[in-house]
């Protein structure tokens, strides 16, 4: 098979799960209406599958900042942190993290994926080690291959797993980094922090956390898991994302360490890519602020996922283990899963259709995410719509 | 480590990837796991984390980029564990 054949087999084996020529992947939305609206085709959908979590994108204060960026400092910065492209915006941004999270130091990357890519291969190296959730998104995985480390692989938030791994690992402990993430992006639920800190702590590891779902989300400020867990300070690496409650684009790294600093000269995905463009930069500042102050966000955010969860629960559904702004069905087939998307669609509901591999332990999964900005009548409607659905799959 | 040791990897290797996959292929040590028996990465992923437990080693699983065959895995799972 020649490079182009093996793209085509691929092809066929994607349109064999997805018959009909059905876009559920890369699906294009005509008109954005606002953080819960949008148009598909010719349907005004409902919007429950982004990672809009604190219904912001559209949020006054972060628009405003935006356009004052790109009027005085133009669209891009047309070039690496490393040369002509930091900012005074960039540098600020750093110092608002580590303050948010109260921190020394703190590095603006511009993907959260990259912030992952460029902490993981600029912390651990060949002949290092990294345990690694089993369930770790991709960038967590891609920057494990990158950095060239060992990579083991723990049960999925299994603690009694985690260390059986770490007992085997010996004296490799001493350069071994542990990878877990707040919320997990597929079924929701939360890592054991209090445990793997624990862990951590009686082997000597360093200890990596990703926010990527969490900020915005847990806690009284919104820092995350670190905070609702009151562990800030045992964890030695934050990642975490700006495409999801911040409504932008880009990613961040914090952490007490002050060798985090030597990353601006190693890692790769930080130095040869051009950072976040003035706008970015301007409406993520404008974000934290909202994020940071948003307690009630957090509160109707809440009241929002625990409506959706019980009503889906009561229905029948088996869902993630932990209400939160992730709500997946688990269902055993594709079939059932693209069935359950696709009516859910035709009743002008958008949520996220997951198959494997993607999905855990060779399930599929309806991925609803539900932010602050649904109305009680809007998540009333996407429950009693799954309701109807459920004898249908 | 011994013969035997070898022969008990190779036979639980191909007892669980018999289990593993939907294909009638006969499993042989040249039996590639991904063509042949449609194992996907995932499966791939967990069957390691398996064979760690069973022999209790660490099994990193950035080496599998160089693994096609049953043999290669038996290969890489036997000369770790005579390492440890
Ligand atoms: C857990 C996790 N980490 C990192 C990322 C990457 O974030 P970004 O969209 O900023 O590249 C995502 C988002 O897809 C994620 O779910």
């Amino acid at each position: 098979m020649n490079l182009l054949e093996k793209l085509d087999a691929a092809a066929a084996a994607r349109k064999s799960l997805l018959p009909n020529g059905v876009g559920a992947f890369g699906i294009p939305i005509e008109e954005v209406y606002s953080a819960t609206e949008a148009r598909i085709g010719d349907r005004r959908v409902l919007l429950f599958g982004t990672n809009n979590y604190l219904g912001l994108t559209f949020a006054p204060e972060c628009i405003r900042a935006a356009h004052e960026a790109i009027d005085k400092e133009g669209t891009g910065t047309t070039g690496s942190r490393m040369a002509n492209g930091s900012y005074f915006g960039h540098r600020a941004l750093e110092r608002e993290f580590a303050d948010f999270y109260q921190c020394s130091s703190g590095i603006v990357f511009t993907t959260g994926y990259q912030a992952n890519l460029g902490t993981i291969s600029g912390l651990v190296g060949p002949g290092d080690t990294v345990l690694i959730d089993g369930d770790s998104h991709a960038s967590i995985y891609d920057g494990c291959i990158l950095s060239g480390a060992d990579i083991i692989r723990f049960k999925h938030n299994d603690m009694v797993d985690m260390e059986k791994r770490l007992r085997r690992l010996g004296d490799r402990v001493e350069t071994t980094l542990i990878i877990a993430e707040g919320i997990y992006s597929m079924l929701g639920d939360q890592a054991p922090l209090a445990e793997i800190v624990k862990l951590k702590n009686a082997y000597n590891c360093i200890l990596l956390l990703d926010e990527a779902h969490s900020l915005g989300v847990l806690g009284e400020t919104g820092q995350g898991l670190v905070e609702k867990t009151g562990l800030l300070k045992e964890v030695d690496f934050i990642t975490g994302t700006f495409s999801k409650s911040l409504c932008s684009i880009g990613g961040f790294c914090v952490s007490n360490h002050p060798q985090l600093e030597q990353l601006r000269y190693i890692s790769h995905p930080y130095i040869f890519t051009a950072s976040p463009s003035p706008a970015t930069i301007a409406s993520t500042r404008a974000a934290l602020v909202l994020l940071s102050k948003g307690s009630d966000l957090r509160k109707q955010l809440w009241s929002n996922c625990t409506q959706l969860y019980s009503q889906l629960e009561e229905t029948g559904y088996l869902l993630g283990p932990d209400p939160g702004p992730v709500i997946s069905a688990i269902l055993d087939t594709p079939q059932q899963a693209l069935q359950l998307w696709q009516s859910l669609l035709e009743h002008n509901i958008y949520v996220n259709l997951i198959l494997p591999p993607a999905a855990p332990e060779g399930k599929s999964l309806v991925r609803c995410s539900v932010n602050a900005a649904h109305t009680t009548e809007q998540i009333k409607y996407v429950g009693d719509t799954f309701s109807k659905l459920y004898n249908m799959i | 480590m011994t013969e035997s040791n070898y022969d008990e990897i190779m036979q639980l290797l191909c007892d669980r990837l018999s289990s593993l996959t939907n294909s009638d292929t006969q499993i042989t040590p040249e039996t590639n796991m991904i063509s042949q028996l449609s194992i996907d990465s995932i499966k791939l992923l967990n069957l390691i984390m398996e064979i760690e437990d069973t022999f209790d080693v660490s099994i990193p699983i950035n080496a599998l980029t160089d693994i096609h065959t049953v043999r290669e895995l038996a290969d890489l799972v036997h000369k770790i564990k005579s390492a440890s």
